[in-house]
């Protein structure tokens, strides 16, 4: 079972479920973010876009101080698989469970747009669907998803094979037009050293219907699927 | 102590309030005394212009607002329209204007909250926003401001609140410049049966109030601000203008949501302009009652506020609920679940009287319905400006034909109004509830309706909004008709059929004849068109004093068409979405320059007729759109419309900024002066690509649309030729894409 957790001000919470549930066909339901435990039979935790508490802090600062998150924390812990995406993606970061943390984006702007990142590792539970060096065509829709990390920890990510998706352009290439948000070293998804929590900016809820913002998301999505089908935890 | 602090109530006072000397009079007459200052507060908003459409309600009667699919029509919270299988959908488009002059940001944002509590105040869970404005030329800073802040307060809100903005339009005309339009539209989706209204029925039933604290804000906001011109002391009321908080709107929509999804709420209304005021009294006089209201009770920001100040705060982010006797808790606690305030305020009465207590003492007691129902209704003098014939003339003759056929195509990809707006739309989340099909900057936006549960149905909604204000000024009535004719359009290109509308009218200071007269005309038009294409008025919004200084608006009747396409996997789209297809012109093109981009931006002339409307043949390339996609005939369908055939075609080749442009080829065998064939606006126009040229010809005579294959998409360039002759237009996209692309950007990112 697939846990989406919901905060005040989370927004992607119920796109979430319908991609998991009516999409993929897995099992899933929202968490109230004032439990203080995950539901029994947890498999995954996500944790949705939005704008928790409605970011008028930092983004993410406030949810990582939500009950549930405790518990989230004790399962991360146990190696179990946790998915944050954008706003969930901060607050990860925030919670100290993702190194780095996400800045306002490079032009100042809030930005809606499809990008296209390439899979730098398909050997985890979150992209062994994907090919390694796949490009995929997701969607960005943020005002704060510029990642930034001090330069010799962005280096340890690097060097230990962290950075699990980078922006690039349609056709794989690194470029700084193709970076929507100024990421350092064009980051658009990382993992923790343990390879079981993993946080990115991009949307694959949003792109799992064909005619609705393409299939790509199913790539990500699925991969958690097949892990948590095979009882598999973090990169093998 | 509240009468120590209150100014003395009289003639002199109620002038001041905006009150006219025969409002004055009826009030006396209406209380048999003279009234207290809480009291002259609310006759003075309930009877503003913006909240009792005084001098326009005499011509709003002459709208079509039936049909069988039509629920609800206007006079409720929004307008409701059945969509099928026991779904219906809430919209309508309200004006910001004058809050988002003087503070862009929180004007416009809070323009996009009220217009989402009407909404969701019927029932409805918001899925799709749009919004349309309109500025001054960006040369000036102080409108690069306003575009800036404008943008950052839609997407502020919207993009928090979790509401997917999928279209809009943007337009820029000097006559903005001193008074900006920002009209917001929401559309929501609501189970049939589970549709609210705003009554406060039930005698003895208590009426709660949840949400924000209320605040000195917005005092006056809405209702005086959009109630009198402006002039250059209008910055000082800046303290007027609400501030938004999308977080608080976002539990609040979701404990709405779920306390309306059981049976305890009687009735339930937003605190838009004038707040507590205007949702107690609508409330009550919708359903024959009163109520009496403690005000001490209410949950408030800050000490020391007067009743005054309590009734007539436009703190946002605020609903009124009536509820059953003996269910406050059960209601109460959904909100402190979701960390909402929710106070019992007051009870429903049987007697027809708004009876407010404050520190122990009764402020106000009135009677509801000559307040609500009983507000003056002006039939004001109107004239047809005395330059209204003398703008229409233009000899076509006499005009320089265009020597630089290609240059004045460029001309016109940079002109901020034909130019991509995406620089605006890239700061809106276009994507959140994972429905859009067809988003920002084609003709109409495509949403998938998800039920409430989360199941998928097949069903899509079209939403376009449109106005060519130039077209208003020089023919109010035509240019009205052709924005109906255009939204429908827009809306059919995707497949889908129109089914009812919602307008926005903005002009300026009705006391003046000749605006009055344009807003007659306009509300003519508007009536003639929607009667004619069968899709009715099932909500809007009236905003007059769009002046500063004296200088009114053009005048600015917005219309936003929603239709419905069923099922949704059959589509078409904007642009050309691959070589090889067939390109079929369908509609005619007559010499019509009148009024066009062209003759402003080539020419500097705004003047002449705008093109005509011909409503029969609009209502046939309608149905001939909707047979041709339901039958897979065509990919492509793309209004024509400002800037003509030539800008419409570029438009087609420049595909989403991911996607790799399409070029075209085509050949126009008409004998028109080039400049009309390439720019001119002719209406009912709309520019297709199909793989099966024939089956579309086919279907084009069947429904009695004229049609033509034109060329044929492919390669990287967009030419346009006379009929075996030289080519007029032959450019690489690429160049013609980057003078589209950068226009606003260039002008916008100047510090």
């Amino acid at each position: 079972m697939f846990a989406v957790l919901q905060f005040p001000g989370s927004n992607d919470d119920r796109d979430t479920v319908f991609a998991l549930k009516s999409v993929l066909g897995a099992e899933a339901r929202l968490v109230w973010h004032k439990e203080p435990e995950l539901p029994a039979g947890t498999r995954a935790v996500l944790l949705p876009g939005g704008f928790s508490y409605g970011d008028y802090l930092r983004c993410g600062a406030m949810a990582r101080f939500s009950p549930v998150m405790g518990a989230v924390r004790r399962f991360a812990e146990a190696g179990g698989l946790v998915l944050g995406i954008c706003n969930g993606f901060q607050v990860l970061c925030e919670a100290g469970l993702l190194p780095g943390v996400l800045v306002r984006n490079r032009d100042l702007h809030f930005v809606c747009e499809f990008v296209h990142v390439r899979v730098e590792r398909a050997d985890t539970a979150f992209t062994s669907r994907a090919r390694p060096g796949e490009v995929l065509r997701l969607p960005v829709k943020h005002g704060e998803g510029c990642f930034y990390a001090a330069p010799d920890e962005l280096a340890r990510l690097s060097a230990r094979g962290q950075i699990w998706l980078r922006y690039v352009t349609a056709d794989g290439r690194l470029d700084d037009a193709a970076n929507p948000n100024g990421s350092l070293d064009h980051v658009a998804g990382v993992a923790n050293e343990r390879g079981n929590v993993f946080g990115l900016m991009p949307h694959p809820e949003h792109a799992v219907e064909g005619a609705i913002g393409g299939r790509d998301g199913r790539k990500l999505l699925g991969s958690l699927l097949d892990a948590v089908a095979a009882g598999a935890a973090g990169a093998r | 102590m509240s009468a120590r602090r209150e100014p003395r109530v009289d003639r002199v006072l109620a002038r001041e309030h905006g009150l006219s000397h025969e409002e004055w009079e009826r009030i006396l007459a209406i209380l048999g005394r003279t009234p207290s200052f809480p009291e002259l507060g609310i006759f003075s908003v309930m009877w503003s212009e913006h909240c009792s459409y005084k001098s326009s309600k005499r011509h709003l009667r002459e709208l079509p607002t039936r049909a069988a699919h039509v629920l609800q029509g206007p006079g409720e919270n929004a307008g409701v329209v059945a969509i099928g299988d026991g779904l219906a959908v809430v919209f309508k488009i309200e004006s910001h204007n004058h809050p988002s002059f003087i503070e862009p940001k929180q004007g416009a944002a809070t323009g996009v909250g009220g217009i989402l509590r009407d909404v969701f105040t019927m029932g409805a869970r918001p899925i799709a926003s749009m919004d349309s404005l309109r500025f001054g030329p960006l040369e000036d800073p102080r409108q690069r401001w306003l575009v800036r802040g404008v943008v950052e307060g839609i997407g502020g809100y919207g993009n928090a609140v979790g509401v997917a903005t999928v279209g809009g339009e943007t337009a820029f005309h000097e006559c903005y410049r001193g008074n900006i339009l920002v009209n917001a539209f929401n559309l929501g989706l609501v189970e049939v049966e589970r549709i609210y209204t705003a009554q406060a029925g039930g005698v003895g039933n208590p009426v709660l109030y949840v949400g924000s604290k209320t605040g000195r804000d917005g005092i006056h906001g809405a209702s005086l601000l959009a109630s009198a011109e402006f002039d250059e002391k209008s910055e000082e009321k800046r303290p007027t203008v609400q501030v938004g908080d999308p977080f608080t709107e976002k539990c609040l929509i979701e404990a709405c949501l779920e306390v309306m999804r059981g049976d305890a709420v009687v009735g339930i209304q937003d605190m838009g302009a004038a707040g507590l005021t205007s949702s107690s009294f609508e409330m009550a006089s919708r359903a024959g009652t009163g109520i009496e209201m403690d005000l001490d009770r209410v949950p408030q920001r800050e000490t020391g506020m007067t009743a005054y100040e309590l009734l007539l705060s436009e703190s946002q982010e605020r609903m009124l609920l009536v509820v059953k006797a003996g269910r406050e808790d059960e209601v109460r606690r959904v909100f402190e679940r979701w960390d909402l305030d929710a106070a019992v305020v007051g009870r429903v009465t049987p007697d027809g009287r708004m009876r407010v207590r404050w520190h122990g003492e009764t402020v106000v007691d009135i009677p509801v319905a000559p307040v609500a129902d009983s507000a003056p209704v002006y039939d004001r003098p109107m004239r047809e400006p005395a330059d209204q014939r003398e703008r229409q003339k233009l000899d076509l003759a006499a005009l320089a034909p265009e020597e630089d056929l290609a240059g004045a195509l460029a001309a016109l990809l940079d002109s901020p109004n034909l130019a991509s707006k995406r620089w605006l739309f890239r700061q809106y989340d276009q994507l959140v509830q994972g429905n859009t099909i067809l988003r920002c900057g084609g003709d109409a936006a495509l949403v998938r309706v998800k039920r409430e549960d989360g199941s998928p149905t097949r069903k899509a909604l079209a939403l376009a909004v449109d106005c060519n204000a130039r077209w208003c000024w020089l023919d109010p009535y035509g240019g009205t008709l052709a924005a109906v004719a255009e939204a429908a359009r827009n809306v059919a290109c995707t497949g889908a059929r129109p089914l009812a509308l919602t307008n926005c009218l903005n002009f300026g200071n009705p006391e003046k004849p000749e605006i009055m007269w344009q807003f007659a005309e306009a509300t003519r038009g508007l009536g003639e068109a929607a009667r004619a294409l069968g899709t009715p008025v099932v909500s809007g919004n009236v905003s007059f004093y769009n002046e500063t200084a004296g200088r009114p608006i053009f005048p600015t009747p917005t219309v936003a068409m929603v239709g419905l396409l069923e099922p949704w996997e059959r589509f078409a789209v904007s642009h050309f979405p691959e070589a090889g297809l067939s390109v079929v012109l369908l509609g005619e093109t007559r010499e019509e320059l009148g009024g066009s981009e062209w003759l402003a931006v080539r020419r500097g002339l705004e003047a002449g007729m705008p093109p005509s409307v011909d409503l029969d043949h609009e209502a046939r390339l309608q149905r001939l759109l909707h047979a041709a996609v339901a039958q897979g005939a065509l990919r492509t369908a793309h209004d024509v419309s400002d800037g003509g055939l030539a800008v419409a075609l570029a438009e087609c080749c420049f595909a989403g900024p991911e996607e790799q442009p399409v070029g075209v080829r085509v050949e126009l065998a008409e004998t028109l002066r080039a400049e009309a064939l390439l720019f001119g606006e002719s209406t009912g126009r709309v520019v297709t690509a199909t793989a099966e040229p024939e089956r579309l010809l086919a279907l084009a005579r069947e429904h009695g649309v004229p049609a033509r294959a034109i060329g044929e998409t492919g390669g990287a360039r967009l030419v346009i030729a006379p009929a075996g002759g030289r080519a007029w237009i032959d450019a690489p996209l690429a160049s013609l894409h980057e003078i589209w692309a950068r226009a606003l950007p260039r002008r916008l990112e100047v510090a």
